[in-house]
């Protein structure tokens, strides 16, 4: 009990700050706005719909949390900035600092979502090397995941400790038992064998993980941090170690010594290899793809409105309830590929740690 | 002239991307299709074994749609770059 009220405060205080931060950068871009119109009418008042740049930002990783744009004031969160080099040390500061990459500040200046640094002049220094250490909106993304998986799944674990298991799960209880059984079961007994209690963790945990994260990308307005090639790359290597570190002696003699006639081993031996690494890679791909894809077909559908609206302005807005039916329909197979990608990655985690694991055949010694 | 060329260039690339995706969605419908066609004839066969069936139908088939989804990305590799 004291831990779902702990929950509470912080959801409201996370409320609370997100409403302040939001009308804080909405108040400080009203008085600048007045005197910048002038010349940007005379400069891009016809900038034309480019969909492929807004899909861009759509995907990319970037250092606010944007939400919409009425006229010229856009609606976020900007993100702190925590960049070091060795020449200028460390510098913290807010990324709403750039008035999004109008203005230079503090000798840095963000060249489309990059940070440079610039000299007195305004010109971007080539020699100093930044490393950029950012809460990006990936990073703030995967950690509210991680704060919010822990709390929930703590909470879960929690109410079995207290009731055993003896008494009938209630609450969320019921909606998680079903799929810890399903990963228990089907992903880790079938796969695994005698002793998959001691993978279940990193599957479960693997499992949730990506599919919280899967889940909350789907919200409009939150970061893609799935569909991040490297978040997807530290979760292939991670699965690749736990998958090293399982295997035995029959895994490697398999791959060296393949028990095939020698005029094939020297095709066998490099194949298999290869294959130890192309194993990860295909899980590291499937899962940024799948959901890149999903998130770029989302956007097209909607993009697709303003495209017809460039036509002509009936077209624009004739279209736009088709447009927004094939979007509600393309949503629920992103809500249906979010399980089944969480649920493809653990069990290949899984197939794969089963196969380093597997002991000597009969067919092997003949 | 060799603005042209660079257009051509350009616009070449953006077409075997284009083209590429579109055969991965060839390959992955075909691919994807036999895999439902096996396992429903399988269902048919054998009601008793529908959630085995059901579960490796949508194991394969994420197989086949990861292979499709390497050639979007090239795909998409080729436009970009």
């Amino acid at each position: 009990m004291a831990l779902r009220s702990i929950k509470f405060k912080v959801l409201v205080l996370f409320t609370f700050l997100s409403m302040l931060s939001i009308t804080a950068t909405y108040a400080e871009n009203l008085p600048e706005q007045a005197g910048k119109t002038i010349e940007k009418e005379a400069g891009a008042k016809e900038s034309a719909f480019d969909p492929a740049k807004l899909i861009m930002e759509h995907i990319l990783d970037a250092h606010e949390f944007h939400f919409f744009t009425i006229g010229e004031t856009e609606i976020a969160i900007p993100l702190p900035i925590i960049i070091y080099s060795k020449e200028r040390g460390l510098a913290v500061f807010s990324f709403g600092n750039f008035h999004h990459g109008h203005e230079v500040y503090n000798g840095y200046k963000s060249e489309e979502g990059k940070i440079v640094a610039v000299d007195a002049t305004g010109k971007i220094e080539e020699s100093i090397k930044l490393y950029d250490f950012s809460l990006t909106r990936n990073v703030v993304q995967m950690l509210i995941a991680a704060l919010l998986l822990m709390f929930v799944m703590i909470g879960v674990a929690n109410k079995y400790k207290k009731n055993g298991v003896n008494v009938a799960p209630s609450g969320f209880q019921n909606a998680v038992e079903p799929v810890i059984a399903l990963i228990r079961d089907d992903v880790g007994k079938t796969n695994l064998g005698k002793d998959y209690e001691r993978y279940m963790p990193y599957l479960l945990t693997v499992f949730f993980f990506i599919l919280i994260n899967n889940l909350i990308g789907l919200i409009p307005g939150t970061a893609n941090v799935t569909g991040n090639i490297a978040f997807t790359i530290v979760l292939g290597i991670i699965s690749f170690l736990v998958n090293l570190f399982s295997t035995n002696k029959h895994f490697w003699k398999h791959i060296f010594w393949p028990p095939v006639p020698h005029f094939v081993k020297p095709i066998m031996v490099p194949v298999e290899f290869l294959g130890i690494f192309t194993k990860p890679f295909a899980l590291i791909v499937r899962l940024f793809a799948n959901m890149v894809a999903g998130h770029i077909v989302i956007t097209c559908f909607i993009m697709l409105i303003f495209i017809f609206g460039g036509l002509s302005k009936t077209a624009g807005w004739g279209f736009a309830p088709i447009s927004l039916a094939f979007t509600i329909f393309i949503y629920f197979i992103e809500i249906l590929v979010a399980f089944i990608q969480a649920f493809i990655f653990t069990n290949l985690t899984a197939v794969f740690i089963g196969q380093s694991r597997e002991g000597a055949h009969d067919e092997d010694h003949h | 002239m060799s603005s042209m060329n660079f257009l051509m260039d350009v616009g070449l690339s953006h077409l075997g991307g284009a083209i590429g995706a579109g055969l991965a969605a060839i390959g992955s419908g075909i691919g994807i299709g036999q895999i439902g066609k096996g396992a429903l004839e399988s269902i048919a066969r054998q009601p008793e074994a529908a959630n085995e069936i059901r579960a490796n139908m949508i194991l394969t088939a994420a197989f086949v749609e990861g292979v499709a989804l390497f050639a979007v990305i090239v795909g998409i590799l080729a436009v970009l770059k």
